[in-house]
């Protein structure tokens, strides 16, 4: 068979200590991040903050200034690119366009001396698998975007490597496309059992894709977990606002270590000394709360003016004014039975969160 | 009015049709005439004295047409010499410039594009001097009592001076070092147009460095290498100054050779029909190349 076997193929990265700095400037801060064997796993955060920096580590494109990379029991920091062993699909497709599909993609294999008869089998099998078959003698500049993404798909898992890395390979697809694609790309993934790093800067590519997400930011991993835990529980405000949608609204102490938002308790600090403390509010966890509705133990009840409301298609997005500083966003669907506002701009509304969807962050809301 | 607009058919109205056809000509005719001024200048300068030369190169002694100009050329070898020569002397400085202007390519493609803009001054520095300045000073360094032979006598190199100049060896020298820049020029272009993903692609499906160069990188400079090449190549068919200089006589190219005849013989008839001759042979090769190599590609990109 030209599949790969599942899990076979599979190898474990662990990478400690990793620094690299840009004259004064660290794009990698002493990283440490261990990615599981067969797991796909995103590097998630802003331009410039560091996670392709570390791709281009693992893949061995730039040189760190110090750390250790290993690939299951392999130090691999000191061996040139080409001795890696890692499948790359960059952000560009990077396909040589003087050599044609098949061409591209039976180059790793050329170069491993894997002739004739195998090599065409196997090129035919990973086109295949991309759903490209037949398309071997097609140039490069006779395809679609979203084909030549699936080439360097197929150029990058047909020599078996045991690591899959990606580099935004999806951000240059239109928005259809790019959602079919990041469902094929995770069927592949599952199909091919291979270690995956992707790198993107979409926060809701990294939710649908991943098993696990490490937010960098400024050269440093600032959370590594699941997309729910990402999303439910970010461990502070950077994650927060760069992960969904959010307002931040700040908590007063109180000396038992009560949480309270003008006057109503949302949590307890527990043991945790911090002062400054944050409410992150979610606008799809907010409902709109009848005119008579007080906080009680289900739900906490603020109280403002509907300032405006944007019809958004598939939902609508509400801005209440708490205050006259404070603006809270509220979404809803658009679906008969929600209940919107009810009014038009300038009323009385009543907005409502239930005590199970509070995220409460230690420090200030300041990003 | 208002029938009209109730009518509202897509076909059927046509509302300033023919004053927005008339606008969008006028728009191009004042485009077109842009162009005029070049039209003008090549139709004095390259068409009437060309057909002119052509003209005259089919004029026999007697007034009427003839073929005895060309006639003449085959019946002396040192004609089937010099143009040998010609061709040798543009193919040498050819394959010269390529072994000198490759790596400089490849060197000044690697810098940050601030670095390569000082040292695409040194390459084009030349290219401000005069010609025969340039030619002479050559001729300064490389003669008999040349700083070079001295020199190289001093440090104990070789005993006698070295016949570097006046013949061959010099023409090439002067020759490669004036055409270097117009090989340079489009193969550092094409260079910086590949994309440094090509090469991280290339190591990363595991080619080693050798490989990835001649396998990716090679292949993509290509257009940009054949480019320079033919513009080298086709100045140098023409070439005058140089050869006449640093030849001193013993390298003949076809424009030396027509020079010859003009200030020997005064013959316009053979020196017109070693003109022709020289125009096919160079049209000639340059369709030949234009179909080897996809031309049009090499001259003005991939992409």
């Amino acid at each position: 068979m030209t599949d790969v076997p599942q899990g076979t193929t599979a190898l474990p990265i662990r990478i400690r200590d990793l620094t690299k700095r840009y004259g004064s400037v660290y794009a990698l801060n002493s990283v440490d991040l261990d990615v599981h064997s067969g797991e796909f796993l995103t590097l998630l955060g802003p331009s410039g903050s560091g996670k392709t920096t570390l791709l281009m580590a693992i893949a061995g494109f730039n040189r760190p200034d110090s750390g250790s990379i290993r690939f299951g029991q392999d130090e691999v920091i000191l061996t040139p690119p080409h001795k890696r062993e890692v499948g790359m699909v960059f952000q560009s497709y990077a396909l040589f366009p003087h050599m044609n599909v098949a061409e591209n993609i039976g180059f790793p294999l050329k170069l491993r001396g894997i002739s004739g008869a195998e090599r065409a089998m196997r090129v035919e099998g990973a086109l295949e698998t991309v759903q490209l078959s037949g398309f071997g003698a097609r140039n490069i500049d006779q395809l679609s975007g979203g084909q030549r993404q699936r080439v360097a798909l197929a150029r990058a898992f047909v020599f078996g490597p045991r690591i899959l890395l990606m580099d935004e390979p999806l951000s240059a697809l239109d928005k259809k496309l790019r959602e079919r694609m990041q469902i094929e790309l995770k069927h592949l993934h599952r199909k091919l059992g291979v270690t995956t790093v992707y790198v993107t800067h979409d926060q809701r590519e990294a939710l649908t894709m991943s098993d696990r997400i490490a937010v960098i930011n400024d050269g440093e991993l600032v959370q590594l977990d699941a997309p729910e835990a990402i999303y439910n529980c970010p461990a502070n405000a950077f994650v927060a606002d760069f992960i969904g949608e959010s307002t931040m609204l700040p908590l007063t102490r109180d000396d038992a270590g009560a949480l309270s938002f003008r006057g109503q308790k949302v949590g307890d600090a527990g043991t945790d000394q911090a002062k400054d403390w944050t409410l992150v509010v979610r606008p799809e966890r907010l409902f709109f709360a009848g005119a008579g509705a007080e906080t009680d133990d289900q739900a906490i009840v603020l109280k403002g003016v509907l300032r405006e409301s944007v019809f958004q298609g598939e939902s609508e997005m509400a801005l209440v004014a708490i205050d006259d500083a404070t603006e809270v966003a509220v979404r809803f669907g658009t679906s008969g039975r929600a209940s919107p506002a009810g009014g038009s701009t300038g009323d009385q509304v009543s907005i409502g969160l239930d005590r199970s969807d509070v995220i409460i962050i230690p420090g200030g809301q300041a990003v | 009015m208002a029938h009209a607009d109730a009518d509202g058919s897509r076909s059927g109205r046509h509302l300033h049709e023919a004053a927005l056809k008339r606008q969008h000509t006028r728009e191009q005719w004042s485009i077109l005439s842009l162009v005029v001024p070049a039209m003008i200048v090549i139709v004095l300068i390259i068409l009437i004295p060309l057909s002119w030369l052509f003209y005259l190169s089919f004029l026999g002694d007697n007034g009427g047409f003839s073929l005895e100009n060309y006639h003449k050329m085959t019946q002396y070898k040192s004609y089937y010499r010099i143009f040998v020569t010609t061709f040798q002397v543009s193919m040498l400085t050819t394959l010269a410039c390529i072994a000198l202007g490759y790596p400089l390519a490849f060197f000044l493609a690697q810098l940050p594009p601030r670095w390569a803009g000082v040292f695409m001054l040194a390459v084009l520095l030349p290219f401000w001097t005069s010609l025969l300045v340039r030619t002479y000073a050559w001729l300064v360094l490389l003669q008999k009592r040349g700083i070079l032979n001295e020199f190289a006598m001093q440090v104990g190199l070789w005993e006698t001076p070295i016949k570097l100049v006046h013949n061959m060896t010099g023409t090439l020298i002067g020759m490669a070092h004036i055409m270097l820049p117009f090989l340079i020029l489009p193969l550092y272009n094409a260079m910086r147009k590949i994309d440094r993903d090509m090469m991280h692609a290339a190591a990363n499906l595991g080619a080693n460095p050798v490989n990835a160069f001649w396998r990716v990188y090679f292949p993509l400079s290509l257009p940009g290498m054949v480019a320079g090449s033919l513009i080298v190549f086709v100045l140098c068919l023409g070439f005058y100054v140089t050869p006449a200089v640093l030849g001193g006589g013993r390298v003949i190219m076809v424009s030396n050779q027509i020079t010859a005849i003009l200030e020997n013989q005064f013959d316009w008839g053979a020196a017109s029909a070693l003109g022709v001759v020289l125009l096919v042979a160079t049209t000639f090769t340059l369709y030949v190349a234009a179909r080897v190599f996809k031309f049009d590609a090499a001259l003005f990109g991939r992409d």
